[in-house]
Parts: structure tokens; sequence; C-alpha cells
């Protein structure tokens, strides 16, 4: 029997075909589906701000794009993935209220797509589809058997990426 | 103290009179409402939680959840935001009522949506309100923004908010009545500095 097991909000898990991993509600947090096609190991992580150096109190390594990653990826290659093969697919960063001013915080969702892009160049992972942006939530599903990446939003029909 | 200030570690001293605080706020949010709607809406005494981010969901009755949230900036002596939660169905016999409109099936229409901004408006207003007769300071709301979509999407917001400063999420549940029983959620959410300056307003720090 498969089974899909559950991300949190700053939080991470890796899984084995069949298994499946999810992650709801996404705002403007960004999840993050690595695999290796070959093994069918793959993870997902729900990270919800940019970059841990900008704060003190960041010892919450899922919480960052920049550590959360790396953290994903490290358990990826412990599973058994080969750290050449991955390949990644990201989905969030929303900006879910509409305000006048332009803030860094209101502009989260932007910022955390644009440090998740980063820092998979940054490690040589290949995005292979993306889902990002606009005013809305995204629940998730990634199954490293195929990987399907599966986005439900409210009023929308699925879509798989 | 507002140097080293940190949720995670927070005494329990601190954590009651934030939920006093919570509690008086939300009393005179629902007095506010009582007032819009004409009507008489009783109140559950608030419960004041911290929450570590991945319970925060189920809390709410599940990431997925539909929810309207009502978030507006917070300026003057003290920054960050507030964001008031209400469960669809809630939010739309809220709406309907202030309008004096039929509650109708399906999604929310222009009017229904600026009903209940309207409404998240001087609730929220009202809580800042006493917050600020309490603490002494100026606090200015900013025009209010709203969103109905998925619980876990909308609270990521706040949850980001305090995700620069900690690992918890502080959240006033208040579950109040006037024909059907309804659920309402204050989420407050000041920066780091403006926890100082509350906590010593009273007396605290």
């Amino acid at each position: 029997m498969s089974e899909i097991i559950k991300v949190g909000m700053a939080d991470l898990k890796v899984c084995k075909s069949p298994d499946g991993v999810t992650t709801l509600g996404l705002g403007s947090c960004v999840g993050i589906a690595i695999r290796d096609p070959s093994t069918k190991i793959g993870g997902l992580a729900h990270i919800m701000l940019p970059d841990s150096t900008s704060i003190r109190n960041n010892s919450n390594i899922p919480k960052f794009a920049d550590t959360g990653i790396d953290e994903l990826v490290k358990q990826l290659i412990k599973a058994g993935a080969s750290r050449s093969r991955l390949v990644a697919k990201i989905a969030g960063g929303a900006q879910m209220f509409a305000f006048q001013n332009k803030s860094d915080l209101v502009r989260v969702g932007e910022r955390n797509v644009e440090a998740v892009r980063r820092k998979l160049q940054q490690l040589k992972i290949p995005i292979l589809a993306s889902d990002t942006g606009k005013n809305y939530g995204r629940t998730v599903i990634f199954y490293p058997e195929t990987g399907d990446f599966v986005i439900k939003s409210v009023g929308k029909k699925d879509s798989v990426i | 103290m507002d140097k080293e200030f940190n949720l995670d570690t927070m005494t329990d001293e601190y954590v009651d009179v934030l939920r006093e605080l919570g509690n008086i706020g939300a009393g005179n949010a629902m007095t506010a409402l009582a007032q819009l709607l004409n009507c008489k809406v009783d109140m559950q005494v608030p419960q004041v939680r911290l929450l570590e981010f991945k319970d925060v969901g189920s809390l709410i009755g599940g990431e997925e959840q539909i929810m309207a949230g009502i978030y507006l900036a917070v300026s003057g002596d003290i920054t960050g935001s507030i964001m008031f939660l209400l469960d669809q169905e809630s939010a739309k016999h809220l709406a309907c009522k202030l309008m004096g409109m039929e509650m109708t099936e399906g999604g929310f229409g222009e009017m229904e949506l600026s009903a209940l901004m309207e409404i998240g408006n001087i609730i929220t207003g009202a809580y800042l309100n006493s917050l600020a007769a309490i603490t002494n300071l100026k606090i200015v709301p900013s025009p209010p923004a709203i969103c109905i979509d998925m619980a876990g999407a909308i609270l990521s917001v706040p949850a980001i908010e305090f995700g620069t400063i900690g690992d918890r999420i502080l959240l006033i549940q208040s579950q109040f009545m006037d024909e059907i029983e309804l659920d309402g959620y204050f989420i407050m959410v000041p920066d780091i500095e403006s926890y100082g300056k509350i906590l010593s307003s009273l007396g605290m720090a």
C-alpha cells in the first residue's frame, strides 16, 4: 500500500516510490519537490523565508530556502538518491493580500521563489517545472514514482506539472 | 529585555499578559460587532494559544478549510500587523446580515466582500483601540485587505512574520454566537521591538 506523507509548515520529508509527499495550503511559502528519477527517491520541503543568514534566530533548518534545500538534498542522498541525478519542481510563493505599498514583507512570496531558484541553481539541480506567484493558495502532492507534481487550488481545476 | 525577547523562551508571566490583552481586545471587538449588527452577540472566553507552525492549520479545522482573512498593517508607536480570520460560513452569514440580504449559495459577491471588509475593519479597529487605551501607545491601522482561500495559505502570511522572530505563532480564538455559532480568530503580530514596548508600557519590562 502506498502512503502519502504530510509535510507541515517549515518542515521537510523524504520518501520512496510508491509513497508520495504532500503539503497543504501553500501561501507565500514555497514547496520544493526534488527526486532522483532512477531510484525514485524523492522529497518535499515547505520553506517560509528566503534567507537564514539575515535572521538571528535561525536554528529551524527547514524554515529557510537556503538551509532547507541543503538539508533536503542531504537526506535524499542518505536515503540512496544520486546527487548528480536530482531534479526539482517548485510551487507556491503567492502574494495572498493585495496591499498598495510593496514592502519587503508583502513581497515575501516573490523573494522566497527567487531564493529557491538561486539555491537550486547554485547546487546545479535543474528546475523541470514551476507554478509560482499569483494570489492564491496551493495544495501540492509529489509522487517520486513518476515525478508528477499535482497542484490543487480553490475554484480551479487540479493541474499536474 | 526587548533586545533578547523571544516568543520561544518567553516566561509564563509574559504569556499571561499577552493573553489578557487578547481577552480585552476580543471583548471590545465583539461589542463593536454587536453594535454594528444591532443584535446581541454572546461570546466565550477567548482562548489564547502559542502554537508551533505545523500545528496551526489543524487547530483551525485543517489547512484546506476555506476561510476569509482580513489583514491590516499597523503603524504608530508599535508596528506589525493584525489579522481577523473567519470560516467561510460565518463570514457569509455576517456579510449577509450586515447588508440585510438573504444567504446565497456559492462564492462571495462584490457586495459581500465589501461588507466583510468593513466588518473586519470595525472589529480589528475596536481590538486595536482597546490595546492602545491600555498601553497608552499610538496604534494606527492601515486600510484592510481581504483574502478568501485555504486556511494554510492565508495563515502563511502572519506565520512568516512570526517566522522572522521565532518558531511559534500567537493565536487568539474567540467563539461567538448570534443566531448561529461563529468561530473567529485574531492573530496579532507585533514586530520584535513592539513586544518590548507593549510589555514595558504595562510596567513589565
